[in-house]
């Protein structure tokens, strides 16, 4: 990389915002030819929405997007695409159906007499264009139907479709390797060394520290919306970029007050779900916050789930405040105090359309009502409240749908606070929202096992996790792999138990 | 937001209102006024069931069926003398069973609504013929037709009950449970099922009062015909859906009113009087309305689009 060319793409003092939380802040990236820029950060770090302003797909609020040194407006995905930018997304948007060919030039086929689709041409384009990207023919048949491809090789036709056309030259790739083998991985390095040497510059996201040595040369680091660097990656090791990704600055000063411990408020004795969950039991006592570790696809969302009455458990019971139940729906956990916070807020925790007032009072609509007939004002008598003690920056009669994720997460939260729940189901509470409201979260749980209450609570953070929790169960692969006591408890030994190890 | 969508709808009427008058004075005469106000409350009346099943995010395609099946038990009820109070409940649980059956398919059975009301729509017309060998019902008491012709100071009796019919689901729209879970189903039915509502049993209602919606309409309509049609209805879903997605009604569900549903069917039955009287075909009458449909929900499109970035 030469220090005097004139960079590829180049994107100076880019801000966003959405009502409520600035989702960057002055962020900068510089592409070279031929570049191998590693995007890195934690959920809700920034890294998506850039890529997303870059793609077109959102609108800067301020900042230049430069390329080739000249400055461009990039107002749609239309735009983008003119200007040689491709995006490949996590989830891969390929029709099963359709054949490798099909697939790649979809959108533009190449049409014989009659405006017919000329296969021998297509398939011929096909393999040119794979010869050319070094993909094995042989291992991946033009005709053959994408539904049959293993998940390697489907993200080697997105590949091929983005770069189908001569004009690519900035290919984005959000954290490609999360569904494949390791063998897989090296297959798509190798396709990425050879479209470098081409000269396409490519912007890597990804949450896998190992990858970004293995084929990045430069890395941008960002947090909560902040640049916090960016360096070339022989200056940089792994404890460093760690440290650079990971808000130390909160997570040594979590506001953690200890409660007394009280009785037993649940028990949970050998649940079974499926293969998502074997054989999980435990307790959680009045006054404590019981963490729950684990890799994604572990079970801990589908325990929360059974615990709720969400879904039913196959196997095995529920002991609530030393009663054995058993939930036929949420309705049941609710009347008997046991509240959840959803993991996705937007898909099962809100309803958009309805008022802060009406989602707080939707689970309290038979207490609130008289033979049905809800009392004028009834709900926002309610749930005015609980917003103020919340400090939900929004009226109560104004609709849920524009709120940031932070305030959106206490009306979720107000539901309960608004109800007789003494058991408190957090799964990923402050997932993707600014850090004033988490630690306004920190507090309120605080506030909620000074009362009294227990709360389970489910995080992917770690810093959170030990900084928040009493002890932490950490589950992998539908079990219980280990309890640690969380002031002893480190974030190395929670990893291997998550990851099975001992 | 909906309360400027719904003011859009009624500038739209009042414009509409002000062009026919300007094109034929006689539209503006009380007895046009009351006239189309009376043709529209079948409609308006059948809009209702509707836009609660929309509101709750289903559809609806059995309505115009259900008035034709409701209309003909009514008939034959008259006809072998049974009291009015008897013939009037049994239109009305005719109604409600058809609506609660197809709420039943849809929540317990897991079944898509346009699938269950598809289905319904065919078997109701059916039963309605099968049941009258396909021939129409008439001969009854001429007390009954005071159902259609009768006057309060002026007002004729369908349009006393359309008002009567929207101020009561107004209320249960607005200030029971049952109406914030339609909205709260329609908006988001995960999130409401995990705050504790009992999502089967309230989408069963929700159809349950579109079947007995399509009833009070098919007692309205067996009065101003004087007889019972097995015919009755046909699409009457399509007018429905109309006056329902014009009035501001998304079909996603979740977001609109009743008020918009009957500016709605207004608008529908001013453009249906108004092009008689200017003496426009039938044919070129169902492609002016059928641009009409399109030309408001586009509209309506755009401007949410507009608001959104």
């Amino acid at each position: 990389m030469n220090p005097g060319e004139t960079p590829v793409l180049e994107m100076r003092g880019v801000r966003k915002t959405f009502p409520g939380v600035v989702a960057l802040d002055g962020v900068d990236l510089t592409l070279h030819a031929g570049d191998v820029h590693m995007l890195l950060g934690e959920n809700g770090a920034g890294k998506s929405t850039l890529m997303k302003i870059l793609s077109g797909a959102y609108r800067k609020d301020e900042g230049e997007i430069r390329i080739d040194g000249r400055p461009v407006a990039i107002e749609s995905p239309r735009d983008a695409l003119a200007h040689g930018i491709r995006i490949i997304y996590q989830e891969l948007n390929l029709i099963p159906h359709l054949s490798v060919a099909e697939n790649i030039f979809l959108g533009d086929l190449p049409a014989g007499r009659l405006g017919l689709l000329d296969w021998r041409a297509l398939y011929e384009r096909a393999s040119r264009l794979m010869a050319d990207l070094g993909l094995d023919a042989t291992a991946m048949d033009p005709r053959t139907p994408v539904r049959r491809l293993g998940m390697a090789q489907r993200q080697m036709v997105e590949i091929a479709r983005a770069l189908r056309s001569a004009d690519a030259r900035i290919l984005v790739m959000d954290e490609p390797t999360s569904s494949l083998t390791s063998r897989e991985v090296t297959q798509l390095f190798s396709l990425i060394e050879r479209l470098t040497a081409r000269g396409v510059s490519v912007v890597y996201i990804t949450h896998r520290l190992d990858e970004v040595f293995r084929i990045g040369k430069r890395v941008t680091v960002l947090r909560d919306g902040r640049q916090i660097t960016t360096r070339s990656l022989d200056e940089v090791d792994v404890p460093e970029l760690v440290r650079l990704m990971a808000n130390r600055e909160l997570s040594d000063h979590f506001p953690k007050v200890r409660a007394t411990r009280g009785r037993e408020v649940l028990r949970v004795e050998h649940v079974s779900r499926g293969s998502t969950l074997s054989d999980v039991s435990l307790s959680l006592h009045a006054g404590e916050v019981l963490g729950i570790a684990g890799l994604v696809g572990a079970g801990r969302t589908e325990l929360a789930r059974v615990i709720a009455g969400a879904d039913r458990c196959e196997n095995g019971h529920l002991v609530v405040e030393g009663r054995e139940v058993r939930l036929r729906g949420p309705a049941d956990a609710i009347s008997r105090g046991i509240g959840l916070l959803p993991e996705d807020r937007r898909a099962e925790g809100l309803v958009p359309g309805l008022t802060v007032a009406r989602n707080v009072a939707l689970p309290h609509g038979r207490r609130l009502s008289r033979f049905g007939v809800l009392p004028g004002k009834c709900e926002v008598a309610l749930a005015g409240p609980i917003a103020d003690e919340l400090r939900v920056k929004a009226t109560p009669t104004q609709s849920v749908r524009l709120l940031s994720g932070g305030n959106q997460q206490k009306v979720v939260l107000g539901k309960w606070l608004a109800g007789d729940v003494r058991i408190f189901i957090f799964d990923e509470p402050t997932r993707g929202i600014d850090v004033g409201a988490k630690v306004e979260i920190y507090n309120l749980m605080n506030r909620l096992t000074a009362r009294g209450a227990g709360i389970i609570m489910i995080s992917s953070e770690l810093p959170e996790l030990l900084g928040m929790s009493d002890r932490i169960l950490v589950m992998h692969r539908g079990r219980i792999q280990a309890e640690l006591d969380a002031a002893s408890a480190t974030e190395e030994r929670v990893v291997s138990a998550a990851l099975g190890l001992r | 937001m909906s309360g400027a969508r719904q003011f859009g709808t009624l500038i739209g009427l009042a414009v509409l209102c002000a062009i026919l008058w300007i094109l034929t004075p006689y539209f503006l005469t009380v007895s046009n006024l009351l006239n189309i106000a009376e043709q529209t409350s079948i409609n308006a009346i059948v809009a209702v069931g509707m836009t609660f099943v929309i509101l709750s995010g289903g559809i609806d395609l059995s309505v115009g069926s259900i008035v034709a099946l409701s209309g003909v038990v009514l008939g034959a009820a008259l006809q072998s003398g049974q009291p009015l109070p008897v013939a009037l409940v049994l239109a009305a649980a005719v109604g409600l069973a058809c609506g609660l059956g197809n709420g039943a398919l849809v929540s317990w059975g897991g079944l898509p609504p346009f699938i269950v009301t598809l289905g319904t729509m065919s078997i109701a017309r059916g039963a309605a013929l099968l049941f009258t060998e396909g021939r129409p019902v008439s001969g009854f008491d001429p007390g009954f037709r005071m159902l259609a012709t009768g006057r309060v100071a002026f007002i004729p009796a369908p349009v006393i009950a359309t008002i009567l019919v929207y101020a009561i689901a107004h209320f249960v729209l607005t200030r029971t449970t049952f109406g914030r879970y339609v909205y709260a189903i329609g908006g988001n039915e995960e999130a409401t099922r995990l705050s504790g509502v009992a999502i089967r049993f309230h989408k069963t209602m929700i159809y349950g009062v579109s079947g007995l919606m399509s009833a009070i309409a098919a007692i309205i309509l067996t009065a101003r015909l004087n007889s019972a049609q097995p015919i009755a209805g046909m699409m009457y879903e399509l007018d429905a859906i109309a006056a329902t997605v014009i009035g501001g009604t998304s079909l996603m569900g979740g977001e609109g009113s009743l008020g918009g549903t009957l500016v709605g069917a207004l608008i529908m039955g001013v453009l249906r009087n108004g092009l008689n009287l200017l003496g426009v075909s039938s044919f070129l009458q169902q492609i002016v309305i059928g641009a009409v449909i399109v030309v408001a929900v586009l509209l309506d499109t755009i401007l949410k689009r507009r608001n959104r970035t």
